[in-house]
């Protein structure tokens, strides 16, 4: 294929990165079928920020739009990357469980309803502390209850990542698709070099980064289910695939015993590199459903 | 942080449509631009960088010498300069306009 045909299709797509959370939710939907919930005419902000000293957003930086995908209902829940790292707070969190129960409940009285999670977050909003760190239990207790009746689908698309407390919301999900451009860890890379050392984990290393906590890794080593390109349309065809496989037989946490082994069989008297590990695991049976 | 209000009583224009753009990420803002149930605007600001009320005082002097209607206007700002300010209620006008 020449250059002059792959050089358009990439300037000419829809790029999902670039956009904000609100147009990223919306680009998901059947068109014409979506509503979004407590939006930010509502005003329903943070009342902590203000308290020190910090801007609120008119929706806490959380978007939550329902409508129809593929015909089928569904919830998208977005979060704000550029607003606070895109952190968990008291309304943020409020909002992203009163929107799962609420498909549960519909997913309950016959009416299945898929969730989705567009997780661009560092996780907990230190501002907000014990009431960031309540909402994600309470988000994960939601997810939980909700993908025995309908599909809980993350989408970690980038370029903040999902770190945290939210990276935990989305190992409990049903499915998740990354690009090749985000990340998912638990504790971020500038955390981990802060507390540990830069010898430990240099955070400006972005090939290093990339190569433990970006896309093509998780997918590979089987942490993350869909590794879709920077493509609105793209991605949005691949939530509709997940929406039409519906709940999983076994969700990655229910195969406790599979995990246990890998850790247990982790050699760890020489340096583990990225490759060798992604090698080892996508061969390991369960590790890519 | 600091919490800045305008009025702008010649504003008399009747609006029906609301607007909402922006995100409060660094340097940015978000307007909510809506109807007033009376005449006259009133502006709204929420700001996280303390002292520059006569800026934003100028950029809202130069927005309503060129529009006129009887909204209410809230904001909040991460540190918007005063050009990409005039942008962004510009944009919230667009969405109105339309």
């Amino acid at each position: 294929m020449s250059a002059s045909i792959l050089i358009p299709d990439f300037v000419n797509r829809k790029s999902f990165i670039e956009l904000d959370a609100r147009a990223r939710a919306q680009s998901l939907f059947d068109e014409g079928t979506w509503k979004e919930l407590v939006g930010p005419f509502d005003r329903i902000e943070s009342p902590w920020l203000a308290k020190q000293g910090i801007a609120p957003q008119f929706d806490d930086g959380c978007v939550v739009i329902k409508g129809k995908i593929g015909g089928s209902p569904a919830v998208t829940i977005a979060f704000e990357g550029a607003f606070q790292g895109g952190s968990v707070g008291e309304v943020s969190g409020a909002k992203m469980t009163a929107a799962l129960d609420l498909a549960t409940k519909d997913s309950k009285a016959g009416k299945p309803t898929a969730a989705i999670l567009l997780l661009e977050t560092g996780g907990v909003r230190l501002q907000e502390a014990n009431l960031g760190l309540a909402a994600v239990a309470e988000i994960i207790s939601s997810v939980l209850a909700l993908r025995q009746h309908a599909p809980v689908i993350t989408i970690v698309a980038g370029t903040v990542g999902c770190f945290g407390g939210m990276s935990l919301v989305a190992g409990v999900s049903s499915y998740t698709i990354m690009t090749r451009e985000a990340r998912l860890g638990l504790n971020g890379p500038e955390v981990i070099e802060q507390e540990s050392g830069i010898d430990e984990f240099d955070s400006s290393d972005r090939a290093l980064i990339w190569a433990i906590h970006g896309g093509e890794q998780r997918v590979g080593m089987g942490l993350a289910d869909l590794l879709v390109e920077d493509d609105a349309g793209k991605i949005a065809a691949a939530v509709l695939s997940c929406v039409r496989k519906g709940v999983p037989e076994k969700h990655r946490t229910e195969q406790v015993e599979l995990y246990r082994a890998r850790i247990a069989a982790l050699d760890t008297s020489s340096q583990i590199d990225p490759a060798t590990l992604r090698q080892q695991r996508a061969n390991t049976k369960g590790g890519v459903r | 942080m600091e919490k800045i209000e305008f009025n702008y009583p010649e504003a008399k224009r009747l609006i029906t449509k609301r607007a909402h753009v922006g995100v409060v990420g660094s340097g940015d803002m978000e307007v909510l631009l809506e109807p007033n149930s009376e005449e006259g605007a009133h502006v709204f600001i929420t700001t996280s960088v303390n002292g520059f009320g006569d800026a934003w005082r100028s950029v809202f002097d130069r927005f309503f010498s060129k529009f006129d209607g009887a909204v209410r206007i809230y904001i909040n700002d991460a540190g918007a300069t005063p050009g990409s300010v005039l942008l962004r209620l510009e944009q919230a006008v667009e969405v109105i306009e339309q």
